[in-house]
């Protein structure tokens, strides 16, 4: 459906922006905007803004395809306003309202010039409606992504924190395992052991696995390549806290684990850690 | 051509490995080391690859082949000073190097390497002593 020669569109944009801008930031008000997170002025000039940008690419003449060149800026800045809003708390359908709610007003524009022609009122309608479907789901769609670029820095942050290496004593490091390990995690976590083995010097690696609420072969897997690669730079490693419930997982899973040092507790592997480098913690006698 | 030196230290030859290993190589250090530890009646060997930044399957099996041939000439071998990328990439490649002891540094190989000469000798002494 090409309506470019004789649609009403353009100049209704064109000639009634004041007033179309009114409506349409009383429709975004009727609807709900949380003024808690947007200030009247703001949205005032994003509007305006908006409907600028909208009316230079109707003037066009494609109404169909949004991806196209002339629409750009259009995209763009939908695109950071969703970014914006996402940021700021709205929800998607909040976000969404933002560019549904200009069809009312664009409707009764067009009705009010098309009153005596039905049909080509109802083609209008639907070309309109077209389009802004499009935009708004162009909107959803760039605010979901500025969601998951959020989520992915979390999830690296998150890998960053989750393994830290720390030194127990002179020439023994702990690394203390707190959540599910998979592939990934493994992999950040045997390389951070390993650097920070050779940049200590330690002898010794306890790797504690208290926090670590399942274990599966493939984690049994990924623990033991980390003990064959401390070894083979000549450090030891003493895997500690394994619940009496993951020790019979592995049992039952028929892991084998017998080339490597396990101790119950944090405590038990940090006490052999000691004997190991040749050190000893006494108390100091108490005077009587 | 080129060839890795193998320095004797009183009962033990310390090997360091300072230029990238091509399989020509390792097969002529493996010859060299073999021949030393017979002529030298060397009791532990002490390879250092703080220097090797890449470590195929090839080089990882050739220096697992030299331990266990140094073991069947009654001389121990430690592997020194392996870096961290290099480490993971054997385990990645399955090869664990069983059979091979070792250590952080040369310090510690050293370290290592004197005490379990020592235990075998205060071993054969008591051997000894009972007959």
């Amino acid at each position: 459906m090409n309506l470019s020669g004789k649609s009403k569109i353009p100049k209704i944009l064109q000639t009634d922006q004041a007033q179309l801008l009114t409506d349409w930031i009383s429709e975004q008000i009727a609807a709900g905007i949380r003024k808690d997170l947007i200030k009247e002025i703001e949205l005032r000039e994003e509007c305006r803004e908006f409907l600028d940008l909208f009316s230079a690419a109707v003037q066009q003449g494609n109404f169909i395809d949004i991806k196209s060149a002339e629409w750009r800026s259009v995209r763009e800045m939908l695109g950071s306003i969703s970014r914006s809003r996402s940021q700021k708390g709205f929800t998607p359908s909040e976000t969404a309202i933002f560019i549904f709610s200009l069809k009312q007003p664009l409707f009764s524009r067009l009705r009010l010039e098309l009153a005596q022609d039905g049909e080509s009122l109802l083609e209008e309608i639907w070309a309109v409606t077209t389009l802004i479907d499009k935009l708004g789901l162009w909107t959803t769609e760039s605010y979901q992504k500025a969601r998951e670029e959020v989520i992915l820095r979390q999830q690296e942050e998150l890998m960053e924190l989750s393994t830290p290496v720390v030194k127990l004593w002179d020439g023994i490091l702990a690394l203390p395992i707190i959540g599910t390990l998979d592939s990934a995690r493994t992999q950040v976590m045997m390389e951070s052991l390993l650097q920070k083995i050779v940049e200590t010097g330690s002898e010794v690696a306890i790797i504690d696995i208290t926090g670590v609420p399942t274990v599966d072969t493939l984690t049994a897997q990924h623990l033991l390549k980390t003990v064959t690669a401390a070894r083979l730079m000549g450090a030891d490693c003493i895997l500690s806290g394994i619940r009496p419930q993951i020790a019979q997982t592995i049992v039952y899973l028929g892991v084998d684990l017998a080339d490597v040092i396990t101790k119950a507790s944090l405590s038990d592997a940090f006490a052999l850690a000691l004997k190991r480098t040749g050190a000893a913690i006494s108390r100091p006698q108490t005077r009587t | 051509m080129e060839r890795i030196p193998i320095l004797q230290m009183g009962e033990f030859l310390l090997v360091t490995i300072q230029v990238d290993m091509h399989d020509r190589l390792a097969m002529a250090l493996q010859d060299d080391l073999t021949d030393r530890i017979n002529r030298t009646s060397a009791r532990g060997v002490l390879i250092d690859i703080s220097a090797l930044e890449i470590v195929d399957s090839f080089i990882g099996r050739i220096l697992g082949n030299i331990a266990k041939m140094s073991r069947v000439l009654d001389a121990e071998t430690v592997v020194v000073g392996m870096q961290p990328a290099v480490a993971i990439t054997l385990v990645e490649l399955g090869l664990s190097l069983t059979g091979i002891r070792t250590a952080l540094n040369v310090e510690k190989g050293m370290a290592l390497l004197h005490k379990s000469f020592e235990a075998s000798v205060r071993d054969s002494i008591d051997g000894h002593a009972e007959v």
